[in-house]
């Protein structure tokens, strides 16, 4: 959000975002000396100044910017590429019922296996690179978006189709000025739930193995003892994940701009 | 001369048969409508007309053309709107046209043209969920007139609206169709639009669905479906009509 538009903002959308602002100073303070004042230990929850220092000092010394780099191109390489096999897949199989029918017992067991449980098979077969940790991410993302874009396909209208058809359409046509366009309102919300879960993919297979990484990073602060370094792997980890959710709902916004606010708003 | 032409077409559905021996012509300029009791296969045949389903045995034809796929110079009009969400109402009238291929320019000038006729000038660049129900399907009709075809096909296009909305809607159909020469085939329900819209009017049997009569109606003024409602000679055809649907017994 630009500083103009802060300006030009309604009254009362200017004082929520007033009140959020203040809730997150609220919040920051209590971290500093709530679990002080509750008695909390700092090797339980350290204040947050001591978790910036930590930052401070493994941007410095641990090449922190470095790691959360590689974690963070992983993860973008891995929704990406599990975005588009989803997109694939969701379209084939919508279009083709016997193709479904006859691949839905593997799908539905290889979306209810717990996905992250691939991870040390995969660092078997491509060991400590960065491959096995795109791949469970692409594992990952693979099936909320080909689940909602096959559901899509499925719930078209066929009278639209058809419609379309009667101008003489051909299936190329029936597919980009009808099909696509229907199924990306479901594609989006599956997009939403893929990019929370790109990173807890890219983060297990770092925890499994390997010397890269904010999860290779993390695993070494639990070793340690160091409860500051495990907060802020979390936290980078969580800003990743944000960051792709925040690139998600702003791309999603321009491309559903038609639909009605309310339909829109639920972030 | 024959615009579109049923010769002994029949329909089934697996073992079931929805329509059979079916023959009818309608010629050109000439607004048919189709009546008969739900299920009896109305819609059946309108999707045989569109080229859209295959007859399982029979012919259709369109300007003396049989029938295989769907043709340009047919087009038609459900009672779903099928607007798309995604489009603003004028790229929702020139979808048809976008599929035929027809220029940008040209197809969004003749969108324009035809939603200003069809009182929605305000409109154009608002999306469908911005209407009413009854401005969604002027703006689906727009939409089947842009192909500007010579045939139309409409399946209960007002059953959806209220009596007022409908009756407006009714009087700019029947308007346009006459100041165009448009050929049409309405499917309704509606005793009183199928009298008040139509040149002649089909009357269909239970399922098995075929056609038991023909009544042309000898009503001036086709082009002002308002003015007809108005004519005396109205509530005769409609005891005409309720006797062949047998609606009396269904109720007794
Ligand atoms: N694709 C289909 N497969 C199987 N049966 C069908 C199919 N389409 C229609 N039918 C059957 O054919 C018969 C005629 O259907 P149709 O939709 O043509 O009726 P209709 O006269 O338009 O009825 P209504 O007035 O209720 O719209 C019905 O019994 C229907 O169940
Ligand atoms: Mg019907």
């Amino acid at each position: 959000m630009s500083a103009a538009s802060l300006l030009t903002m309604q009254p009362n959308v200017r004082k929520m975002v007033a009140g959020s602002a203040l809730l997150f100073v609220l919040f920051l303070a209590f971290w500093q000396w709530g679990p002080g004042a509750f008695g909390i230990p700092e090797f339980i929850i350290p204040p947050a100044s001591d978790v910036w220092k930590q930052f401070l000092r493994m941007v410095a010394k641990d090449h922190l910017l470095f790691h959360t780099g590689i974690t963070a191109m992983q993860v973008g390489v891995g929704f990406v590429l599990g975005v588009l096999l989803g997109i694939l897949c969701g379209f084939a199989l919508g279009m083709s019922p016997s193709a479904e029918f006859v691949l839905s017992p593997y799908i539905l067991a290889l979306q209810i296996a717990p996905k992250v449980a691939f991870a040390p098979l995969f660092i078997i077969w491509f060991g400590y690179t960065v491959y096995p940790k795109i791949l469970v991410c692409v594992l990952i993302v693979f099936f909320p978006v080909m689940i909602n874009v096959l559901g899509a396909v499925r719930a078209l209208d066929p009278d639209i189709v058809r419609l379309a058809k009667s101008f003489t359409a051909n299936r190329l046509q029936v597919f980009w000025k009808i099909e696509f366009p229907a199924a990306l309102p479901p594609l989006f919300a599956g997009l939403r739930i893929a990019a929370t879960l790109a990173v807890i993919g890219v983060l297990v297979g770092e925890l499994v193995g390997g010397n890269i990484g904010l999860g290779y990073l993390l695993s070494v602060g639990e070793g340690a003892g160091d409860t500051a370094a495990v907060f802020v792997t979390i936290i980078l980890l969580t800003l990743i994940g944000i960051a792709l959710y925040g690139i998600v709902v702003a791309i999603e916004s321009r491309v559903l701009h038609y639909l009605p606010a309310r339909a829109r708003l639920a972030t | 001369m024959k615009r579109l032409e049923f010769r002994n077409v029949t329909k089934r559905f697996g073992t079931m048969t929805a329509v059979e021996g079916v023959s009818l012509a309608i010629a050109d300029g000439e607004v048919v409508s189709l009546i008969g009791p739900s299920g009896c296969g109305k819609s059946t045949l309108l999707n045989m007309g569109s080229g859209l389903d295959p007859a399982s045995s029979g012919e259709v034809l369109v300007d003396g053309e049989l029938v295989t796929k769907p043709n340009k110079h047919v087009a038609f009009m459900l009672q779903k709107d099928l607007l798309l969400p995604w489009r603003t109402i004028v790229e929702n009238v020139e979808l048809g046209q976008e599929i035929q291929g027809v220029t940008k320019a040209e197809r969004r000038q003749r969108a324009r043209d035809l939603l200003v006729k069809c009182r929605l000038p305000d409109f154009i660049d608002h999306y469908p969920h911005q209407l009413s129900g009854g401005m969604r399907q002027r703006a689906a009709l727009a939409r089947t007139l842009a192909v500007d075809p010579t045939v139309l096909l409409m399946d209960e296009p007002f059953s959806a609206l209220d009596a007022q909305t409908k009756m407006v809607l009714q009087q700019d159909l029947g308007r346009t169709l006459a100041d165009t020469r448009k050929t049409a085939l309405l499917i309704t329900h509606d005793l009183v639009e199928a009298i008040a819209m139509s040149d002649r009017i089909l009357v269909m049997s239970q399922r098995p669905g075929r056609i038991i009569e023909e009544i042309v109606v000898e009503i001036a003024d086709r082009d002002s479906p308002m003015k007809r409602r108005q004519h005396p000679k109205v509530a005769g055809y409609i005891v005409q009509l309720m006797n062949l649907l047998q609606i009396e017994q269904a109720a007794a």
